[in-house]
């Protein structure tokens, strides 16, 4: 009983049903309009017979008077027909014709009879039959009363017809109404069954799970295949949100432990240069630490998208010159070479801080990572407009990453040098995939040298989209 | 706050030597009271005197009496919102140097914050260090409008309009970069300037830069202003930033 309460309340049924209701009134309304349109056209037909008859007896009466019109009456009334032909005295008291009685009053108007009447013909007299007719009346200069009409046994006939052809369609209708109505219905509650079962087991925490898609592209179907859009994100946040607290306390343990000794350090020595030494690690150490936090706070701001709202046409060629600028005596520093090739006048859509800080990111791993490459350790900045966006990319001759752990790497605190042995965070390509994300655009990550087997070195490419509009959320 | 930072900053205080400026006073609006008692005790301790008031309107009330060289204020402020504090002292004609203390950080909440009034901008969390280097900045701006043409430390010349500098007369090539870098330098000359402020004043980038990016510029410069000179300027303040000055 439940189910079926639902079931009236689901938007389907409800709809349905009025559309029944509606499509019911019009229906009927249609059948009751046609069946008054030829009922009418019926009356007509008929009062034409009956005026015939009357423009004979008229003729009648024009030739021969009152004789001839009397005589042609009893000679019409005697014809088999569906004619009736009455001659009344003053009073409609009958006195020829072929009609037994009339419908009392019929007879006292002149002119067309304005509704049909009941009638008695004389061969039936003893079972009581009575017919419809419509008649034209008239009075005679001596008082006589004429009366001309047709029965209306045809037109009663279709309109029973009629009737009983609207009540059988009707019928069928509600019947196939109430067929499909159980049948979308039965249909439409199996499927929130499935759905709602889907839910229960999310609710339980396998967010794994996803709602069924019947592959029909229906509005069930799309809801699902958005709610499972949704989960896929929500899966992939929580994912995110999981890693990121086991490398947290992975990762923020070392530095950690590393602070409490330098800090015990500091308390067990009397050596105030010893001292100063120790209490300076503490402070780079807090110092990385603070940084790593900050780090997670912007990408996660990013990926929150609260910086959507700061975008605006920024000039990505400047952006790219400034990090050349900035980064050449870095690299120059450490006995590598930059080289930057710009297109000018490039603007995209977005944020030049958060633009900015993910090109100084990748520079910056670029020299990291190169600096053991020995002889060729160039680093190629380069900012082009390609069919499919615009290419920014940072291109450097170390060792590479294997194509199969490219994945990975985009991931926080993921660093492929376990020892740790180059400074860093472990959240630098994090945050580019973030900004990337944000502006609308992709990170690629290829080979630059994929025939030097090794050192096929790593080029990150930002591809902005062409029509570089930030993502709304 | 950690005493490490406490720490940092007497080592900082050692660099400043007491009783060669006027002690400085500021004010420091801030509702979290252990942050508040830790900033107006380190402060003390390198010779700055922090008053202190731990909501909108008291800080409002005790801004308003233009005694002090700069406010440090934390944007979220209970009984009335830091930027609004701004909005009113400015709007009374008191044009104290405002430093905003902020946990959110964002590039919007800068512009909004600057946009208010506000003179500096820091995101939570910061170093001491950081915080100490701005407020002295924004106090000495406070006195000295930056119309000077020619900046002077020592022997060292640095004509702003010109675009050249000079040491003992000879004249140093620099790039336009360099020029920037050593012309911010010199406006803050016996003042810390930290990494971060560099890269925001010459470069016109919000965020710490991380890396050693910023000393590679600076050392630089370095060589170009003091190879051949027997006496250094440019110093590199261990913890905290660079600061130019001349010893002699």
């Amino acid at each position: 009983m439940n189910r079926f309460w639902f079931l009236f309340k689901s938007t389907a049924v409800r709809l349905s049903a009025l559309y029944i209701l509606l499509f019911a009134i019009c229906a009927a309304t249609l059948v009751f309009y046609v069946t008054a349109m030829s009922e009418r056209l019926l009356t007509n037909q008929i009062r034409e017979a009956v005026q015939q008859e009357v423009d004979q007896v008229q003729r009648a009466y024009d030739a021969g008077g009152m004789n001839l019109l009397l005589r042609t009456m009893e000679r019409r009334a005697r014809q088999p027909g569906a004619n009736l032909y009455i001659i009344a005295g003053p009073s409609g008291d009958i006195l020829a014709g072929n009609v037994a009685s009339v419908q009392p009053g019929v007879l006292d108007e002149e002119g067309w009879t304005s509704m049909p009447f009941t009638y008695q013909r004389y061969a039936e007299s003893g079972i009581s039959r009575r017919h419809m007719a419509v008649a034209n009346i008239f009075v005679l200069d001596n008082g006589l009363r004429l009366l001309i009409g047709r029965d209306l046994g045809e037109p009663e006939a279709f309109r029973g017809l009629v009737r009983q052809a609207l009540m059988i369609a009707l019928a069928i209708m509600g019947l196939g109404a109430i067929i499909i109505w159980f049948g979308i219905g039965r249909n439409a509650l199996k499927r929130i069954d499935r759905m709602s079962d889907a839910s229960k087991k999310i609710m339980a925490g396998d967010l794994s799970q996803r709602l069924p898609v019947g592959g029909s592209g229906d509005e069930f179907d799309r809801l699902s295949v958005s709610l499972n859009t949704m989960l896929g994100r929500i899966e992939k946040l929580n994912e995110g949100l999981r890693q990121v607290s086991d490398n947290i306390a992975h990762d923020l343990k070392t530095p950690l432990t590393r602070l409490r000794n330098k800090a015990a350090d500091a308390l067990d020595t009397k050596d105030g240069e010893v001292r100063r030494v120790a209490l300076e690690g503490i402070i780079s150490e807090s110092d990385q630490l603070i940084r790593t936090f900050n780090a997670l706070l912007m990408i996660s701001r990013v990926e929150a998208g609260s910086v959507a709202a700061e975008m605006s046409a920024v000039d990505l060629s400047a952006i790219v010159a400034d990090s050349a600028d900035l980064y050449e005596p870095v690299a120059d520093e450490a006995g590598l070479v930059l080289t930057s090739s710009i297109q000018p006048d490039i603007e995209v859509q977005g944020n030049r801080e958060l633009i900015g800080q993910a090109i100084f990111n990748l520079i910056d791993n670029a020299i990291k990572y190169s600096s053991d490459a020995e002889g060729h350790g160039d680093i190629a900045l380069k900012l082009l407009r390609r069919a499919d966006g615009i290419c920014l990319s940072v291109a450097d001759h170390g060792s590479g990453i294997p194509a199969e752990k490219r994945e990975d790497v985009l991931k926080r605190f993921v660093r492929l040098d376990e020892s740790r042995s180059k400074p860093g965070t472990g959240l630098g390509l994090s945050l580019v995939e973030a900004v990337m994300e944000l502006h609308g655009g992709k990170l690629e990550l290829s080979d630059t040298d994929p025939q030097n087997q090794e050192k096929r070195g790593l080029t990150v490419s930002m591809i902005f989209p062409v029509n570089c509009s930030p993502r709304t959320r | 706050m950690t005493s490490s930072q406490q720490e940092e900053a007497l080592s900082l205080a050692e660099t400043q030597p007491a009783g060669n400026v006027d002690r400085m006073k500021i004010l420091i609006i801030e509702d979290d009271l252990e942050a508040a008692v830790y900033l107006t005790k380190a402060f003390r301790e390198v010779g700055i005197v922090a008053d202190h008031a731990s909501d909108g309107e008291s800080g409002l009330f005790m801004g308003s009496e233009n005694s002090y060289d700069v406010i440090v204020i934390d944007r979220m402020l209970p009984r009335r919102d830091g930027l609004s504090v701004i909005s009113e002292l400015r709007r009374k004609g008191i044009h104290t140097p405002v430093l905003i203390l902020s946990a959110l950080g964002q590039v919007d909440d800068r512009v909004t914050g600057l946009r208010a009034g506000g003179d500096d901008y820091l995101p939570k969390p910061y170093a001491f260090s950081e915080l100490l280097a701005r407020v002295e900045v924004l106090g000495r701006r406070k006195g000295t409008p930056d119309q000077d043409v020619v900046y002077r430390v020592g022997d060292l010349e640095l004509d702003r309009l010109a675009h050249e500098v000079r040491r003992g007369g000879k004249e140093i090539p620099l790039q336009p970069r360099e020029f920037r870098l050593l012309e911010y330098l010199m406006k803050n000359a016996g003042q810390v300037v930290t990494r971060t402020m560099l890269l925001e004043n010459v470069w016109d980038y919000h965020f710490d830069p991380q890396t050693n990016v910023i000393d590679v510029h600076v050392s630089r410069l370095r060589s170009k202003i003091e190879k051949d000179f027997a006496q250094p300027l440019l110093k590199t303040i261990r913890g905290a930033g660079y600061m130019i000055k001349d010893e002699g």
